[in-house]
């Protein structure tokens, strides 16, 4: 049933929460700058507590069921970190309390910085992006402005790989690079004679996502990384597919020069419905100068007695804040608590566990559903959501199904260069019993496509609403409601 | 804890993969680097981890122990209960981005409320689904304004009473781009209510102009002559603003804004040192399709249904890639929620009185504090909402210093940003800060100033 707009709820005189009245004598606002009219809604708290729980009953979450949405690393996100987030010492803080306040706070940033860059093998990071997308954009910044500063001005041209997420060509020509897309191998990989051909004094730099979206681990990774700083350029890791090496490889080792990490992937924090994400940026050695600021550090060492002094360092050719403030403070805390509870053993034996999740549910759909790469697959893997023998049944369609099933679908239509993509990653809070599940529901529904194709297409039956029109919704642009005419 | 798998299920599974050992899986990484030795801290358990964080939090002084006057772009407000309640539906909190618009008309419903209530707040016709924060949303004006004249107005004027942080981030997003030139935010032009010197600049190449409302230091300035200038030249108008102070205030909509921006902190979300927060960012339907980032739209399903879905997605760069203007993948959709929650708690009355308390609290506090020998208002002639900028007789430093023993953070030293404001002091008061609070303050800056 549809549930009516916090507006169409409005009731003239209902109020859900009360202010005290002014304890202080009156100053008007002089009359030219107030507002005539605020026409927002008047509801009780009843009202906005039922409104909002009924809506969030007609949303799907981890907390629901397996959400095997392709590179977004959906795991359940502990409950500890919500608890620990809201703890008043770290929500009531104000960005720009004197730093000797807020001791607690960059102790927690200087550890959290600390331990993103053992895990990473980096020199440096910051924790100031706001999200997977922001880090990226720090990170092509921080590429722009290394070869300016060494008058290296030819260095224009961008390299990203065809199976590259559409986030990093939009990164890089707002950047104002040139994008060159490098194609893949018959294996999925870096297409490496293609990137020899690329690599010339114009070459700015590489960047690389790696397992790539295919969830296949580049089987030449160190020579397209040598290949690439041997013409001058740098190498950017997308830190997007990082649940698959906690513990297994460090892409600084493998000689990556800059990486973004997504908290809300990697280390559980939540999505939120579409953010807020966070993207802390690694670097090198040679970068570490060129990191937004600022940076945690300590100021006074501390001995046995007394702890250190923690407050900001500002990098010397900084290319500046990426947003307000610090990052998103609130994230910090609950992946500072994910990884404490983890330790060294616990971050491997998540990755461990999400390619196990991924290669045994691989084991069980491969055949019926065609594998375009056929390679063991890290943290996730790719296969066609389409049969020769099923015409007009689509990726969408199996997406679709699967909501009948109860399981949230996989990635669609991505990477590009799989024809009717299904792109799905188990993550590895899912057990085996949910993994069966799920295997079963696809290969149900591989038959289905078969015998009763109609129930793909009509897919889902059983969801708050049905299929919806977003060609009409594009055409009649409805992006707003507001007070009702009479209210 | 958080892997479920037994080992006789892991050896289930290896046994149907064909591999005798975990190990296997990672064949394909170089051997030299495989399985490296992390030093980090031993695990802890969920309640270790627990003692460990409550006791860093208790090594702050926060908000709720110390009478803070501290503003300058983040605002402690009263949030009610039910905010924090609602977003805790794991529903919410735990969904992603609404793909699959079946399966998330929570999301899409609300997020469509948000944008509702932003353009309410305004007086605009469209607003996104949110950005970042408001330094963000401001930068990404800027990107706005830069492809609307498809590059070829490249004079971008911004006011030197714009948050400093938010003119120190769209430099470092436009930093690629070396076409363009920011100006109109140095010490010269300066900050006069008058923005004579601002209007003097603006030009047929301008792009955009860009004021805060209230500016940094408070001031509610009349906008209307500079926005007949922008658009006699063909430009156009961006407006940062602090959500709270529309409550009472003339919206920009009314005033000829092109473009609205703010920070959503104040609407509901706490200050949780610095994030995560919420970018507010509106527009006119001119410029509906040129707007960046999310957008959630009305439609019906299969059954005829109304149902909410993205819209307009092909603007995106999931699918134009390098053609894509902006890189923006997601919102800061459980920040839009509490937002969209808060408003709707507080409603028509509820939003205003704070509004209101907040101008009346900040209106007695510079009165009070303006009775003390050496204290004066640095913009003495300007109407100023809930901050004002105050000149002190002492360096500000110090003054700071000498309130911390009374447990009060008395505000933001402007002279950090402002050199010509070097001795002034930038306070902020919210519905939270009682009379006897501020009758505290100015015991105590009486006897900091005066022994």
């Amino acid at each position: 049933m549809a549930e009516p707009t916090i507006y169409e709820l409005s009731s003239p005189g209902r109020q859900g929460v009360k202010f005290p009245e002014p304890d202080v004598p009156q100053s008007p606002l002089p009359t030219e700058f107030r507002r005539k009219d605020l026409p927002l809604p008047e509801v009780s708290e009843v009202d906005v507590v039922r409104h909002f729980t009924r809506l969030s009953q007609k949303n799907y979450g981890v907390d629901i069921g397996i959400y095997p949405l392709g590179s977004c690393t959906m795991k359940y996100n502990p409950k500890i970190n919500e608890v620990a987030a809201r703890l008043p010492g770290f929500a009531l803080t104000h960005p720009l309390q004197p730093d000797d306040t807020v001791q607690g706070n960059l102790y927690l940033m200087y550890a959290l910085q600390e331990w993103l860059k053992e895990i990473s093998g980096f020199a440096s990071i910051t924790l100031q992006p706001a999200a997977g997308a922001q880090g990226e954009l720090t990170g092509v910044l921080i590429i722009q402005k290394y070869h300016a500063d060494r008058e290296d001005t030819k260095r224009k041209r961008i390299l990203i790989p065809d199976s590259a997420h559409g986030t990093n060509p939009a990164t890089s020509s707002m950047s104002g690079f040139e994008v060159v897309s490098l194609p893949s191998d018959d294996r999925g990989n870096v297409d490496l004679e293609a990137l020899k051909g690329l690599c010339d004094e114009n070459l700015a730099g590489l960047m690389l996502t790696n397992p790539n979206t295919l969830g296949l681990f580049d089987e030449h990774v160190v020579e397209v990384i040598e290949t690439v700083h041997a013409a001058g350029g740098l190498v950017y890791g997308d830190g997007a597919n990082m649940n698959a090496l906690l513990g297994i490889v460090r892409p600084g080792d493998l000689g990556f020069d800059i990486m973004h990490f997504n908290l809300h992937k990697t280390f559980s924090t939540p999505h939120g419905g579409g953010g807020p994400g966070s993207g802390p940026v690694a670097v090198c050695e040679k970068l570490v100068d060129y990191l937004p600021d600022p940076i945690v550090t300590i100021v006074e060492p501390g001995d046995e007695e007394t702890p250190p002094l923690y407050g900001y360092a500002h990098p010397a050719k900084t290319i500046g804040p990426m947003k307000s403030f610090q990052g998103h403070f609130g994230i910090f805390v609950r992946a500072y608590a994910y990884i404490a509870m983890h330790g060294s053993q616990g971050l491997r034996n998540i990755a461990e566990m999400a390619v196990l999740n991924a290669n045994y549910l691989l084991s069980k759909i491969k055949g019926t559903y065609t594998l375009p790469y056929d390679r063991k697959c890290m943290h996730e893997f790719v296969v066609e959501g389409v049969w020769k023998d099923a015409p007009g049944v689509r990726a969408l369609d199996v997406s679709k199904r699967l909501i009948d099933y109860n399981v949230h679908p996989p990635t669609n239509y991505f990477p590009l260069i799989v024809h009717e993509a299904l792109m799905i990653e188990p993550t590895e809070t899912e057990s085996l019993d949910s993994l069966d599940y799920f295997a079963d529901a696809l290969l149900k529904i591989a038959k289905e496509a078969h015998t009763q194709p109609e129930l793909l297409h009509e897919a889902p039956h059983h969801s708050p609403v049905r299929r919806c029109n977003e060609v009409l919704a594009a055409k009649q642009l409805i992006l707003r409601t507001g007070p009702k005419p009479n209210a | 804890m958080f892997t479920p798998h037994t080992p006789q299920d892991v050896e289930a599974m290896l046994k149907a993969i064909g591999l005798s050992k975990i190990e296997d899986l990672f064949q394909e990484i170089p051997e030299k680097y495989r399985f490296p030795e992390l030093d980090l801290p031993a695990a802890l358990t969920e309640m270790e981890v627990n003692q460990d964080l409550e006791s860093i939090a208790r090594a702050n002084g926060n908000t709720s122990e110390v009478l803070s006057f501290l503003g300058a772009g983040a605002y402690d407000h009263y949030v009610p209960a039910a905010v924090d309640m609602l977003l805790r539906r794991g529903e919410f909190y735990t969904a992603y981005t609404p793909y699959q618009p079946e399966i998330s008309q929570g999301t899409l419903q609300s997020t469509f409320e948000y944008q509702s209530l932003i353009c309410s707040l305004t007086g605009m016709d469209v607003a996104n689904a949110s950005h970042y924060d408001g330094a963000t949303a401001a930068a990404e004006a800027v990107i706005l304004a830069y492809h609307h004249f498809r590059g070829k107005r490249t004079k971008f004027l911004i006011s030197r009473a714009v948050n400093p942080q938010y003119r120190r981030v769209i430099r470092t997003y436009m930093r690629g781009n070396s076409e363009i030139s920011i100006l109109g935010d140095n010490q010269e032009t300066g900050f006069d209510a008058s923005m004579e010197k601002l209007i003097a600049q603006i030009d047929t190449n301008t792009a955009l102009v860009m004021v805060q409302y209230p500016d940094f230091f408070g001031r509610i300035i009349d906008y209307k002559p500079l926005a007949e200038a922008v658009h006699t030249a063909g430009a156009l108008l961006a407006v940062s603003v602090n959500p709270t102070a529309l409550g009472i205030l003339t919206p920009p909509g009314e005033f000829g804004a092109d473009i609205v921006t703010g920070e959503g902190q104040p609407l509901g979300i706490p200050l949780s040192y610095g994030g995560p927060y919420l970018g507010i960012f509106a527009v006119t339907n001119e410029l509906l399709r040129k707007i960046s980032g999310r957008l959630i739209g009305q439609t019906v399903d299969a059954a005829g249904e109304l149902a909410y879905v993205m819209t307009l997605t092909a603007r995106e760069q999931h699918i134009r890639r390098e053609k894509a203007t902006s890189n923006i993948c997601t919102n800061q959709g459980l920040m839009a929620l509490a937002s969209t929650i808060y408003l709707s708690l507080l409603g028509k009355q509820g939003f205003e009185n704070v509004a209101n308390l907040c101008y009346q609290k900040t209106h007695y506090a510079a009165n009070q504090i303006t009775r003390i020998p050496g204290y004066e208002l640095a913009f003495p002639d300007a109407p100023f909402f809930h901050e004002f900028a105050i000149r002190c007789p002492m360096p500000v430093d110090h003054l700071l210093d000498h309130l911390r023993a009374y447990d009060i953070l008395g505000g933001y030293d402007l002279g950090k940003d402002y050199p010509e404001l070097e001795g002034c002091l930038l306070m902020a008061v919210t519905e939270k800060i009682h009379r006897e609070d501020i009758d505290l303050l100015q015991e105590a800056l009486r006897e900091v100033t005066h022994g």
